[in-house]
């Protein structure tokens, strides 16, 4: 029989058997470093947003004069829309198209992978490399298939330094460096689908789209519900196809609310702004969160 | 079902599948028949494939871009990165499969949260902290920032492969006389190693081809990793869209040889983890 332990020693020795069978040391680690780099850092932005600070000098405390300013320059809401027009695109066009080639997959047993891989290929290269080859090989008024263009009386502007379609000639970038993911997720989704619901479908007499419509989409509708929220998160964060394209113009043409941020932080060295406008896409980042986990939890009481 | 659907719906299929393969093949193709010609061919036709083969472009690339210091700077801030997400996370993981608790419930929601942020939120200050520590061109301290921008995306996955273990297994490791680390080492990170090794690829490949958070805090000539390397090539050092193809393909080419190796895990993967490169 083991005598019990009492005093400092018992108690120091219960607090290390705690300590060992605790998860905090586990996690410490990971947490540590996650604080340290985007908890408090995330923190002083939103202090930041109530001062006036030129990365330098002292801060001074201007309480909501950031945000008139940004709420007094027009290019912070051509930003915004920008932002939600980019949002519209992204949730319209790139989940069509991963939706057809996903369920186009199903049917297609024969070289499935092969197509997967393909449309995956465009995924996993670096967002400056995929800007440079637009810019240079397809846009380019010289070099691209713009410039090529003009050989048969096709004249284009290019489509980067050209007001009205500058936004869409980097969406179009992103589209097709991302359209091939959702296109994989729709597929893997599409798979688990039961086949004898797929089987009577197509027994009836149900077309490819009969089957895509009424079989299909509506046994998947969590995935695609869940793609949509990250859309509309990721729409908000875009920044690299912008920043490398166009840096914004031209004369603010594609500007979005990330490119702003950056541009007042690090252009102007304006931090109070570019922490509002941090502050702004954050806010919609927490209402699709908000969405998202609701419907994680609605998916977990099923 | 594909008797059923019939010929017509098939074929269909394989020629709009075909299309699509078409669209996202075209333009690398163009990046790598332009990386083998002369900028003047280019501008004569874009589509032609070169006379004779400008091997040299690759030459002009690397020494241009300064490729093999560059490339060395992504090959260690991805392998820091790569270590410390995967020892931190695989023991946070854990810890969040195994115990449940309000508190364990705050950090996830923590966690999920920060995955919807804005860099923009935490770069500003995090730049000047760093540039106070003189941090700024040190690639550890960037390896650290990646750790906590992937961090959610590998405790979650990893706690998909925890929650697939039997309990009972940890159970009898304890009462065979193991303590929780050991149980921690010796029977489950066997177990969840696949899951290790897919949060290795995903975010070692994200890390390799990531723009924003390098180009703030590598500044330096010396330090820049080659995707920041190729971004300033382009812009300053050359408009020869050859040598710019080559050096594309040069910083590319290590990514799509490791996705092609191991493609199936790379797409598990990322619908797993739905992380947005």
């Amino acid at each position: 029989m083991r005598p019990t332990q009492s005093g400092t020693l018992g108690v120091l020795s219960r607090w290390i058997t705690r300590l060992r069978d605790s998860p905090v040391p586990f996690l410490l680690p990971a947490l540590a470093i996650n604080v340290a780099i985007i908890l408090i850092p995330g923190l002083l932005t939103i202090a930041m947003a109530f001062f006036e600070w030129d990365g330098a000098s002292t801060p001074g405390f201007v309480g909501l004069d950031n945000f008139r300013t940004i709420f007094a320059d027009p290019v912070f809401f051509s930003a915004l829309f920008n932002n939600i027009k980019w949002t519209v695109i992204f949730l319209t066009i790139p989940i069509a198209m991963g939706l057809g080639a996903g369920s186009l997959l199903l049917v297609a047993k024969r070289g499935r992978t092969f197509f997967q891989v393909v449309y995956f290929l465009p995924v996993i290269i670096a967002t400056v490399v995929v800007a440079r080859v637009w810019q240079g090989m397809i846009y380019n008024p010289e070099s691209g298939i713009v410039g090529w263009l003009k050989f048969y009386g096709i004249n284009l502007a290019d489509p980067l330094t050209h007001p009205p379609t500058a936004l869409y000639a980097v969406a179009s970038v992103d589209l097709w460096h991302w359209w091939g993911f959702l296109a994989v997720i729709f597929f893997a989704a599409f798979r688990q689908v039961d086949a004898a619901q797929i089987e009577a479908a197509v027994i009836d007499g149900a077309s490819f789209f009969q089957l895509l419509r009424y079989v299909l989409i509506p046994a998947i509708r969590p995935t695609i519900t869940l793609m949509m929220i990250m859309t509309i998160i990721w729409s908000f964060l875009a920044f690299d196809f912008v920043y490398v394209l166009t840096q914004g113009g031209p004369a603010y043409a594609s500007e979005v609310l990330s490119t702003l941020s950056y541009r007042y932080a690090f252009y102007n060295y304006t931090m109070g702004p570019a922490a509002a406008v941090a502050l702004v896409i954050s806010f919609f980042g927490l209402i699709a969160t908000f969405f998202y986990v609701r419907i994680q939890q609605r998916e977990g009481n099923q | 079902m594909n008797q059923t659907l019939g010929r017509g719906t098939l074929l269909a299929a394989y020629f709009m599948l075909a299309v699509a393969a078409v669209i996202a093949l075209f333009p690398l193709s163009l990046m790598v028949i332009s990386a083998l010609k002369k900028s003047t061919e280019i501008v004569a036709n874009p589509l032609a494939l070169p006379s004779t083969l400008q091997w040299i472009n690759f030459a002009r690339a690397w020494t241009d871009a300064q490729l093999g210091r560059s490339l060395l700077n992504s090959v260690e801030t991805t392998g820091f990165a790569v270590v410390l997400i995967c020892s931190t996370c695989s023991m946070a993981a854990y810890a969040l499969a195994r115990r449940t608790g309000p508190g364990l419930r705050w950090i996830s929601a923590y966690l999920l949260g920060t995955t919807t942020l804005p860099i923009q939120l935490y770069l500003f200050p995090l730049y000047f902290g760093f540039a106070h520590l003189g941090l700024i061109d040190n690639v550890f301290a960037l390896s650290l920032v990646y750790t906590a921008v992937f961090s959610p995306f590998a405790i979650f996955l990893l706690r998909t492969y925890y929650l697939a273990i039997p309990k009972e297994l940890e159970e009898a490791a304890i009462i065979d006389g193991a303590n929780r680390w050991q149980v921690f080492t010796k029977v489950l990170l066997p177990l969840v190693s696949p899951g290790i090794l897919t949060v290795a690829i995903i975010s070692g490949l994200n890390i390799w081809n990531e723009f924003l958070i390098s180009s703030t805090f590598l500044q330096s000539h010396d330090q820049q990793t080659a995707v920041v390397r190729f971004y300033t090539l382009g812009g300053q050092y050359t408009s020869d869209w050859g040598e710019i193809m080559a050096a594309a393909i040069l910083i590319v080419a290590p990514a799509v040889g490791f996705f092609l190796l191991m493609q199936r895990r790379f797409i598990q993967g990322m619908a797993a983890g739905s992380v947005k490169g």
